[in-house]
């Protein structure tokens, strides 16, 4: 026992300071890919590369729409390896509340040498970022807390997942990230929980599994998809094994793109669209 | 075939094994060094693989088909036979007619390939002739018939919606006797997967497993995808190993390709493998900890599992290492500093996890716990081919790194921990040593980390080709197969991870414990749902 609080003591606290202090991202990690719409040139290099379709081209009546779609994204970099137009940056907070959101598509003319220019339309600024999460969070908010007052129940659900998302959900429990210092816990059945966090692709077999958990789950409940394969069925797309993304089967309130996103991206996910962070202002 | 295509210690092998089957091997040649094809009937393949067990040692390490109807006009079979003290493959491949498609069991001499022939009679729509229990095991009961893998079905089928047939349990009956179902959503943070316990009182008499849930179509899917976005696809086979199976399938590739990775690359994919190694054995001996309700080691295993996330993704970017692997070497060298931080993690490693072992090793109620708990006895273990951790804390004295030394882990020496009470005291402990194993490993690459270029090109890989991928997770042995089909695209990609083979010895070594154990009997063999169903 002693031995046990000694090294306890010697420990001392480890838990991140997050949200008190910003979120610590390394230098070193790859997050979403920047892209110079103006000056990009040819996005069928990036489109080839990208191994599960996150750059896609459209060619159309002398005209190309090119989207970018970060629910689809796994940050491998590779189209920044073969594009100059494209550099990854370490950005990874891009939990958004609705799928389109994710998307980004810009226009250009198309060229007789299948290059692009000029950029015709930028994209529309995109919502895939904190603030917009907070302004769902509002409204939210005051349903939610006058129902769960100040604490949330989550019910994970492996929905087909790698295993790589529960990984990094695991890791919210770790005493690094501490999820409990919210009032936020992980429960063992669908009928304590207010939130189902769903990883997927859905597969066929766990479809129905899936539909009776949201169903075992009382209202009023929220449901995030995790990692891109959640949001979007990623690298394994839809097939006769999948369904799909996690909102193919039930509907979903937020969307937390990675692979698999880092523990804070889904914390920091979480506490927005439950309007906590804005308390702290 | 020449005896100087294989290596020397398979020699003698080959000749015996030629002279005595003289006339039944239709044809042979090697590939590889290490990796022999023999060509022969079906009725030839259980003579072949008892005497190469009998004799040899050798260990039938997979079972799978591949639907080369289109170039040959029939399905073939393989039988991966490892031959571990020769260091070697013998592979035997056996043609399916699909007039008569159908092919002989070998469950009952080997319960080892149960699973995997029943999934090939699932996926290939062959079916099994003497199979002690034929039923469904990849695909659920409520599938059309349909067999996924043929050529002729389409990646993209889209089949009718879950009708929710209810599988039909194998019923134990008797006076007091419950049944009790758990799955496939879990109570923790965990893949989904049916188990059903049969249970007089608390301890249990019989556990069905019900897997695949999470069956994504993987193996059909890298028939859809350019090679190199397999990379790719196989970091996402199973999570935790993400760049043992990426790495699997590069080593596939390259051998299939004819290119060896310079050794710059060859010495960062064992830092990255042990990396993985580490991280994941440090989080099951703490979840093995809090399973018996030992929280405060769980929690200085969470804390260091942590510390090495954070190193993986100051070394590659991503914190399951994902975006490393690439094809012909690595993607990413490590600078100055980063070399500084794998050292620094060492040391730090080191000190802490032998305080955590210390306060293990110290609380009697663990040892009471894990004592004799989910027996493993090396008989079973055997008969069901059990590898990796748990086959090591079984006495299966086998090793990928020692045994077919990949990457560098013939220029680094180490010990392979094998215990034989074969309980959860025993996977503890083989983690446990595997642990300073692994910082040794690491202490002795970045000693002599070879300078030179990370990765050569690989190029367009020949069509028609086939080669056997393999690494060591830390799970245990990976096996990745390829049939290269023409435009740098496959045929046939199988994986083989030791989920598989471990998930029946799972039901054996529950069996007279009681339920409250069953979780840390499960977490210590922590296999992977996703890489078993794929």
């Amino acid at each position: 026992m002693f031995g046990i609080i000694s090294k306890s003591l010697k420990t001392g606290v480890v838990t991140t300071g997050y949200p008190d202090t910003p979120a610590e991202v390394s230098s070193h990690a790859r997050g979403k890919p920047q892209i110079d719409w103006a000056g990009w040139k040819d996005a069928r290099p990036a489109a080839a590369v990208c191994p599960t379709g996150a750059i896609e081209t459209r060619d159309e009546s002398g005209a190309r729409a090119v989207t970018l779609d970060l629910g689809k994204c796994i940050f491998c970099g590779l189209c920044a390896d073969v594009d100059p137009a494209i550099r990854m940056t370490n950005q990874r907070a891009l939990a958004a509340p609705s799928r389109e959101s994710l998307r980004q598509t810009a226009r250009y003319g198309l060229n007789a040498d299948g290059t692009q220019q000029p950029l015709l339309a930028a994209p529309a600024a995109s919502d895939a970022k904190p603030e917009s999460l907070e302004t769902v969070g509002r409204q939210l908010r005051a349903r939610i807390q006058a129902v769960l007052g100040r604490s949330l129940h989550i019910r994970e659900v492996d929905a087909g997942s790698c295993n790589g998302c529960e990984v990094e959900i695991h890791g919210l429990n770790s005493p690094v990230y501490d999820i409990e210092r919210f009032g936020i816990h992980f429960v063992a059945s669908p009928r304590h929980a207010d939130m189902l966090l769903v990883t997927g692709p859905v597969t066929r077999n766990m479809e129905l599994a899936l539909k009776k958990t949201y169903d075992a789950t009382p209202d009023p409940r929220l449901v995030v998809a995790v990692g891109a394969c959640g949001c979007s069925a990623g690298i394994f797309g839809r097939n006769y094994a999948t369904c799909g993304a996690v909102d193919a089967v039930i509907p979903v309130d937020l969307y937390i793109p990675g692979c698999p996103p880092h523990p804070l991206v889904i914390l920091d996910g979480l506490l927005r669209l439950l309007g906590r962070l804005e308390d702290r202002r | 075939m020449n005896p100087s295509d294989v290596f020397p210690e398979l020699q003698p092998i080959l000749e015996e094994v030629t002279k005595r089957f003289n006339g039944r091997i239709e044809s042979s040649f090697a590939p590889r060094l290490n990796e022999v094809y023999f060509h022969a009937r079906m009725d030839f393949v259980s003579g072949f693989c008892a005497h190469l067990f009998r004799k040899w040692g050798g260990r039938l390490v997979s079972v799978f088909a591949d639907d080369a109807r289109a170039g040959t006009g029939v399905f073939h079979l393989y039988y991966v036979m490892a031959l571990d003290a020769a260091h070697g493959f013998f592979i035997l491949r056996v043609p399916i007619s699909p007039e008569t498609p159908e092919f002989l069991s070998l469950t009952d001499a080997m319960p080892a390939v149960n699973w995997q022939e029943r999934e090939i009679q699932d996926l290939f729509g062959l079916k099994l002739r003497g199979h002690p229990n034929a039923r469904r095991c990849a695909l659920h009961d409520d599938w059309p018939e349909v067999y996924p893998l043929r050529k002729d079905f389409d990646l993209r089928t889209v089949l009718p919606p879950f009708q929710g047939v209810r599988h039909k349990f194998r019923e134990v009956e008797g006076e007091g006797v419950f049944q009790v179902p758990v799955g496939p959503v879990h109570a923790g943070i965990i893949e989904p997967g049916h188990f059903l316990f049969s249970v007089a009182g608390e301890p249990v008499l019989y556990l069905q497993l019900r897997m695949f849930y999470v069956h994504k179509g993987t193996e059909k899917l890298f028939e859809s995808l350019p090679i190199p976005h397999g990379v790719r696809l196989a970091e996402s086979i199973s999570g935790d190993s993400s760049f043992a199976h990426a790495t699997a399938f590069c080593h596939a590739v390259e051998r299939a390709a004819g290119v060896e990775p310079p050794p710059r690359a060859r010495a960062l994919r064992t830092v990255c493998l042990e990396l993985e190694r580490l991280y994941n054995h440090i989080a099951d001996v703490g979840a093995i900890c809090t399973d018996v309700a030992f929280v405060t080691a769980h929690m200085h295993a969470m804390r260091l599992k942590e510390r090495i996330l954070r190193v993986n993704e100051q070394l590659t970017g991503n914190r399951l290492l994902r975006g490393m692997a690439c094809l012909g070497g690595v993607r990413f060298d490590f600078n100055a500093d980063q070399l500084r931080a794998i050292g620094q993690l060492a040391d730090e490693l080191e000190r802490e996890f032998n305080d955590l072992i210390k306060l293990t090793s110290d609380n009697s109620g663990l040892l009471d716990r894990l004592e004799g708990t989910g027996v493993l006895t090396p008989k079973v273990a055997r008969d069901l081919g059990v590898v990796g951790i748990a086959g090591r804390a079984s006495g299966f004295d086998h090793d990928l790194r020692r045994d077919f030394p990949h990457a560098f882990y013939d220029q680094v020496q180490f010990t392979v921990p094998v215990f034989t009470d074969g309980d959860v005291q025993c996977r503890f402990d083989v983690r446990r040593d595997e642990v300073f194993q692994s910082l040794a490993i690491l202490r002795q690459v970045m000693g002599k980390l070879p300078a030179g270029p990370i990765a050569v090109p690989v190029g367009e890989v020949p069509p028609d080709r086939v080669a056997l991928g393999y690494v060591e997770g830390w799970r245990g042995e990976i096996f990745h197969w390829i049939h290269t089909a023409p435009g740098n695209r496959l045929s046939r990609c199988k994986i083989k991870d030791p989920s598989l083979q471990n998930w029946p010895a799972l039901s054996e070594a529950i069996l007279g414990n009681i339920i409250p154990d069953f979780p840390v009997v499960n977490k210590s063999f922590n296999l992977s749902y996703s890489g078993t169903d794929r």
